[in-house]
């Protein structure tokens, strides 16, 4: 089966201009990175800030070109420098951002935030584009009458379904999801997470997850990725890094990871107890 | 023993609309050398009652509580001119957003020799290497050059270690961390979360941390307060607290997290809300 998407090679530069004392340098930011997606899986991109994985997301959403390499979606090579993606493309694939706060013009009402991909890239009319937008609200879990409401009047977690809503009004094939519930506060968190894994059920997405919470990451991935200063240091399946990680890089991540396990707390009371009554005697 | 007491704690926001209570009679203790997290999510009013206890709340708050006391010492009845020699000594603070609690103008060797020479009169040579050593103890790399540092030039770890450099100069006996390591990477929250463990023991700071991170509490808290819209739900020793969690609260918190996820679905907080009204 054709992958949805398929990276070969990909590497991206960006330019650091000099100044009279400081010399103009290339800032390799992905160096060289091979991966594919079949539909309806996760790919997990896993790193810290500075690794090039948000970069890379850019780049699988087309809003960023690879300085080499090949991208192809559903087979098809894309280069957008030479054209830019027109509406085919765009409703293909679709991005939700980090920071819904960010994301969502603060002077547009939701039911404008929803049917403006419709506006740029389809001739669907009016009428219908009002009743899809409300049946998208229903679908990420809000509510029809919030169409006319402005974003600050929602919470976070009803901020990034309205980002979520929004990315899907093209019904993309893919979606790129950057660190889409870091700035969620935990029981929020779990809400978006089971959402993401409804709407993937429901309508056959593939999604490309950039995180660097590996628990997020066991939940949600099939695929997973661990890419370290632009290289991908570890990829295979969601068990196998899980069960085995075998790149040093990866195994910091893995004991960076707070343990919420009863005994690793156990053991910690423990110590405390001991290095304490040290200092006491 | 106890360091810091407060005893039914309300803090009421003056509205467009009327009046809107954050904090609903909260309770906290803390002994000397004691590591307590304050757990909840944003709107349970976790912040709001620390901002309180600093006075750093804007002038539509109201603050009321029947004791608050620190190290024996009613805060309640202090004057001003008594409060400020404690804030900010004896009581800091940090924040979540470390790159805009410092100033963007000023070198961060700037902003930590006025912290010293305002609270401990130091001055010249003597702040600077009293500020070396400070950066040299929260693990700032080569600290002579990163004195000279704009903030926007130091990562968003570095601007927490210069932060906690800042908050522990006047070798405080109450730190309170708010939600420190949110806006960081794991690596770096790891760092960080060593760091303030080895400091708070170093030094035998009490330390409240504000979080609404389970797995930060389950790597450094003694004990752990658990808050929902302004009212405490649970205190409890941390081990007990993820061993047996009393109110349903805490319940539905341990279990949303990813790795705890038992079937497809990540139970959430609604629906432990909804099985317990079922009941």
């Amino acid at each position: 089966m054709t992958p949805v998407v398929e990276g070969r090679a990909i590497v991206r530069d960006y330019h650091v201009p000099g100044s009279m004392v400081r010399r103009a340098k290339n800032v390799r930011a992905v160096k060289g990175i091979d991966f594919s997606v079949q539909k309806g899986k996760t790919l997990a991109i896993v790193g810290e800030s500075g690794s090039g994985k948000s970069t890379l997301a850019r780049i699988i959403a087309l809003i960023d070109a690879p300085t080499e390499g090949e991208l192809l979606i559903e087979g098809q090579g894309i280069d957008i420098t030479a054209r830019r993606p027109g509406p085919d493309l765009r409703s293909k694939v679709q991005m939700v951002f980090q920071n819904p706060y960010g994301s969502l013009n603060p002077r547009q009402k939701i039911g404008d935030v929803l049917t403006e991909p419709l506006v740029i890239n389809t001739d669907v009319p009016a009428a219908e584009r009002r009743d899809r937008a409300r049946a998208m609200l229903q679908k990420v879990g809000l509510m029809p009458e919030h169409y006319n409401r402005y974003p600050h009047m929602f919470s976070g977690g009803q901020r990034q379904r309205i980002a979520i809503a929004r990315a899907l009004m093209l019904k993309p094939s893919l979606l790129v999801l950057d660190e889409p519930v870091s700035a969620l506060d935990l029981s929020v968190q779990a809400q978006v997470l089971n959402l993401l894994a409804d709407l993937q059920d429901e309508m056959g997405l593939t999604y490309v997850f950039v995180s660097h919470d590996l628990s997020v990451v066991r939940y949600i991935a099939d695929e997973v990725m661990v890419i370290s200063k632009g290289e991908a240091v570890e990829q295979g399946s969601r068990e196998e890094i899980f069960a085995n990680p075998t790149h040093p890089y990866t195994r910091q991540l893995f004991a960076a990871t707070p343990v919420t396990d009863v005994e690793a707390i156990r053991a910690r009371v423990a110590r405390r107890k001991a290095a304490r009554q040290a200092v006491a005697t | 023993m106890s360091l810091l007491t407060i005893r039914n704690l309300i803090v009421k926001f003056a509205t467009a609309t009327g009046s809107f209570t954050a904090v609903d009679g909260i309770d906290v203790s803390l002994d000397r050398g004691e590591v307590l997290a304050i757990v909840g999510e944003s709107g349970s009013g976790k912040s709001v009652s620390m901002l309180a206890v600093m006075g750093l709340l804007p002038d539509t708050a109201t603050v009321t509580a029947d004791q608050m006391t620190y190290d024996g010492r009613n805060m309640l009845t202090m004057t001003g001119a008594e409060r400020r020699k404690l804030i900010g000594r004896e009581i800091t603070m940090i924040f979540q957003e470390p790159v805009a609690s410092l100033n963007p103008s000023f070198t961060v060797g700037f902003q930590i020799e006025e912290v010293l020479r305002l609270n401990l009169g130091l001055s010249g040579k003597a702040a600077r290497e009293r500020a070396m050593d400070l950066f040299r103890a929260v693990g700032i790399p080569e600290p002579e050059e990163k004195m000279k540092a704009y903030p926007h030039q130091m990562s968003g770890g570095q601007c927490q270690r210069v932060m906690i450099a800042i908050a522990i100069a006047s070798n405080p006996r109450l730190l309170i961390a708010d939600e420190p390591t949110t806006a960081l990477d794991v690596t770096i929250q790891k760092q960080i979360l060593d760091l303030l463990m080895k400091l708070q023991e170093d030094h035998g700071m009490g330390l409240i941390l504000i979080t609404h991170d389970m797995g930060v509490v389950a790597e450094t808290a003694d004990r752990v307060v658990v808050q929902y819209k302004g009212r405490k739900m649970e205190e409890a020793e941390v081990l007990d607290l993820f061993e047996n969690p009393q109110s349903p609260y805490t319940r539905a918190l341990l279990s949303a997290l990813p790795e705890h996820a038992t079937g497809d679905r990540l139970p959430t907080v609604s629906d432990f809300f909804n099985e317990e009204a079922a009941r």
